[in-house]
């Protein structure tokens, strides 16, 4: 079987992490493909569900990346993000799905490096933790591969 | 408004085991307001249990509705069909709501998802406090607009108690409401009024009398 290639959906805020992510392709930093980012306007944008959703759409690993704290556009958003994460780790770990598999992650527009390190660090420790439970199924050929909500 | 906390997540998932087509069903009053039973709660009680069982050989089927009211006729009935979708409905409202979804529907297993607490408010973003005993029979009138029946730990009418101490309870990690009833008194100049002792109540007004009812003749409708 080939190796275990994960999923990681990461949610990143527009004026931080998604142009540190620009400022990463000109400098020409390599980061694992396995990192899925989908732009937010604000880190703040995240709520649970949202999390969840995309570990019931598949991703094996999510996480969120907003501005340093006390750098929020909107000022309060990572913070609130923050607590949301927090909360999201909580009802992961109560399903089974595992909390470790969300993070949160703050950093500015200008930390290219820092956002490739990022990207490293969580295809690092998603694939040490392997499939989300639900993808084990999948990756065994028991079941259909894990869809959206009905 | 009624004051309520989700149950664990783990109860919950216990109590619904056997059925694989839930309805789970908000309600659009307090508990949204409280953050224990709104849509938004609805859509992760939804989602979490979808992804527990989706683990095992036993996938879940989540129907999710949020209606206006759940304690009054009128709104259940617009759910009937959904109702008789689903096994059963995993009521997210206060103990009234989850009542009438089950005298309503009394073929349906009613399952409660949270535990209702008290009549209270929030005070502050993510913090709900106990603010009427539900006695039956207010005094608030005397006691400047702070009630001892539901925020003094030992209920007392007279008080406080020997053990108030720099506004704070002895009992719980509290204020003092009798402190705090002191100090309004004084600021509105009703001082004196305390000194007036205050009878024993009739608890016969308040659940101690049984289940109670409030009727007016006057808004009946008869055919
Ligand atoms: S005195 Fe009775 S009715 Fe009035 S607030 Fe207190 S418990 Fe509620
Ligand atoms: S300290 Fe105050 S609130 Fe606590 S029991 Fe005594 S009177 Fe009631």
């Amino acid at each position: 079987m080939s190796e275990f290639q994960p999923k990681i959906v990461a949610f990143c805020c527009y004026y931080c992490a998604y142009s540190a992510a620009d400022l990463a392709g000109s400098m020409r930093l390599q980061y694992p493909p396995t990192i899925r980012m989908i732009e937010q306007p604000c880190s703040g944008r995240i709520d649970v569900q949202l999390i969840l959703q995309a570990f019931e759409d598949g991703a094996d690993g999510v996480y969120v990346a907003g501005c340093l704290e006390g750098d929020c556009h909107f000022l309060k958003g990572n913070y609130r993000a923050k607590l949301r994460v927090a909360q999201a780790k909580k009802i992961l770990d109560d399903v089974g799905i595992g909390g470790e598999r969300v993070e949160m992650f703050n950093l500015s527009g200008s930390m290219g490096p820092r956002f490739a390190e990022i990207a490293h660090e969580m295809h690092e420790k998603i694939k040490q933790l392997g499939p989300s439970p639900l993808n084990k199924a999948v990756a065994s050929g028991q079941l259909p591969a894990a869809s959206g909500s009905d | 408004m009624i004051i309520a906390e989700q149950k664990p997540f783990e109860e919950i998932a216990r109590m619904v085991e056997i059925f694989d087509k839930v309805l789970i069903l908000g309600c659009n009053e307090c508990v949204t307001v409280c953050l224990a039973g709104g849509e938004k709660e609805v859509g992760l009680m939804a989602t979490s249990l979808r992804l527990l069982r989706k683990q095992g050989d036993r996938p879940i089927i989540t129907l999710e509705e949020t209606i206006t009211r759940q304690c009054e006729w009128e709104y259940l009935d617009q759910i009937e069909k959904l109702a008789e979708e689903a096994e059963c409905i995993i009521s997210m409202a206060c103990g009234v709501g989850v009542q009438f979804v089950a005298e309503r529907f009394p073929d349906k297993w009613v399952i409660p998802a949270l535990n209702t607490k008290s009549a209270g408010g929030s005070v502050k973003h993510g913090l709900w406090e106990e603010r009427c005993g539900l006695c039956g029979e207010c005094i608030l009138h005397k006691t400047g607009g702070l009630c001892p029946v539901a925020r003094c730990s030992k209920r007392i009418l007279n008080g406080p108690c020997g053990g108030s101490q720099n506004g704070k309870c002895e009992v719980k990690d509290v204020d003092c409401i009798w402190d705090q009833i002191y100090k309004k008194m004084t600021i509105i100049g009703k001082l004196e009024q305390l000194l007036e002792i205050e009878p024993e109540k009739d608890w016969s007004k308040a659940r101690d009398g049984g289940p109670r009812k409030v009727v007016r003749e006057d808004v009946m409708i008869y055919e």
